[in-house]
């Protein structure tokens, strides 16, 4: 017989029952599975009814974010062999409300995200005929860590600031603020430093540094934040020093 | 068919009803990455000690060699021994993950590129060892 792994999946079904339970599948075990085929065995095979969200199993698309045996992980790269004898405990991403199964509600994300601007801002578009705006190597090296950013959520279900502060902005998108504030092509800091300078913006960051750690594309939110504190100190200090400057 | 929905009343059909999990009071406790961040949070409370002892230190030093004599022998004292000890772990963890922190916090660029961790560290450690072994041999000449 084929070796088995038992995988213990937290079920939320808001018809039946108040709080998430488990419910435990036995499923079997193959070397180059990952916790996400394993998810669509038991979807194909033993359970139609389990709702979790997958697209593209390869760590690009960022919808199959879940937490296993209490880690953020993307399941898509997660594999099975790591977790060998099992069981494997597979929840929804932390500090998000549940919608059903594993499937989390990212709205105050998606708001979030859209508040700092994650596009290049200009003050003037200059014509089409003038061509592209042209980037060095040098230029594009600044930005491209942050720019690999996913919104897979990982870093906010690691994130205890999060938890214990929902309107903190977030690491994903104060990493992908800084990931245009550091574009060449962009003139838009300003008009984001006044929303990242809040409370609820960087300062609310304490640096527990557990972002970093669980991304899955090396962002390194963390470092985002830290470096932004500074350059926000040092705004805040000129604007004190000359406030005729100010805008 | 029976129907499941009549067990919660409050389910709307066709409406979510999300899960919310309360966030434990003992969040920091699961993870040890998390009872480390706390850890270092509270070594803050032992370097303002630190520097209070240091203010009370000099307080004795300037009301003369008597003051002084008696406040080293309060020192003394197998409470306060072993409080200074914790402190100083505490300091020292402070101290450590500062340092090892400090690279994130820069981005200091070089001929385009971003300066590697190592050489931001390793200068905060040298520095760190420098001023330690003046201040030893000023305390042990």
């Amino acid at each position: 017989m084929a070796e088995m792994i038992t995988l213990e999946v937290a079920r939320y079904r808001p018809e039946r029952e108040r709080e998430p339970t488990f419910q435990t599948y036995e499923v079997p075990f193959r070397k180059d599975w990952v916790v996400l085929d394993a998810l669509n065995y038991i979807k194909d095979r033993l359970d139609g009814s389990l709702s979790y969200r997958w697209s593209c199993r390869m760590g690009v698309c960022g919808s199959c974010g879940m937490m296993v045996d209490g880690e953020p992980k993307l399941t898509c790269a997660t594999f099975l062999s790591d977790y060998m004898p099992g069981p494997v405990r597979v929840e929804p991403l932390s500090y998000f409300p549940v919608v059903r199964d594993l499937v989390i509600e990212m709205t105050d994300f998606m708001v979030k995200l859209k508040s700092v601007k994650p596009w290049i801002v200009r003050e003037e578009e200059k014509p089409t005929s003038e061509g592209e705006y042209l980037q060095t190597p040098d230029q594009l090296d600044a930005y491209k860590q942050f720019s690999m950013c996913i919104n897979c959520m990982l870093c906010y279900a690691a994130c205890p600031v999060y938890a214990l502060d929902p309107q903190f902005i977030g690491p994903a998108a104060i990493a992908l603020a800084q990931r245009y504030n550091r574009d060449s092509r962009d003139q838009g800091s300003e008009e984001r430093l006044d929303l990242l300078s809040q409370h609820e913006g960087i300062w609310a960051c304490t640096f527990v540094g557990e972002c970093t750690k669980v991304c899955p594309k090396n962002v390194d939110p963390a470092g985002a934040i830290q470096q932004y504190k500074l350059t926000s100190t040092k705004e805040w200090f000129k604007s004190f020093l000359m406030p005729w400057r100010a805008k | 068919m029976e129907s499941e929905v009549s067990e919660t009343p409050i389910y709307t059909p066709y409406h979510p009803r999300w899960y919310r999990a309360r966030v434990s009071t003992y969040w920091w406790s699961r993870r040890w990455a998390y009872l480390k961040f706390i850890l270092r949070e509270l070594s803050s409370i032992f370097v303002a000690y630190f520097v209070v002892l240091t203010l009370l230190q000099i307080r004795a030093l300037t009301q003369g060699p008597d003051a002084y004599a008696r406040f080293q022998e309060r020192l003394k004292a197998p409470v306060l021994v072993a409080l200074n000890a914790l402190a100083f772990f505490f300091v020292l963890f402070h101290a450590v993950t500062w340092f090892n922190l400090a690279p994130k916090a820069m981005n200091l660029r070089m001929r385009g590129k971003r300066v590697p961790d190592l050489l931001i560290v390793l200068p905060n450690y040298v520095a760190w060892l420098a001023i330690s072994t003046v201040v030893a041999w000023l305390l042990l000449r």
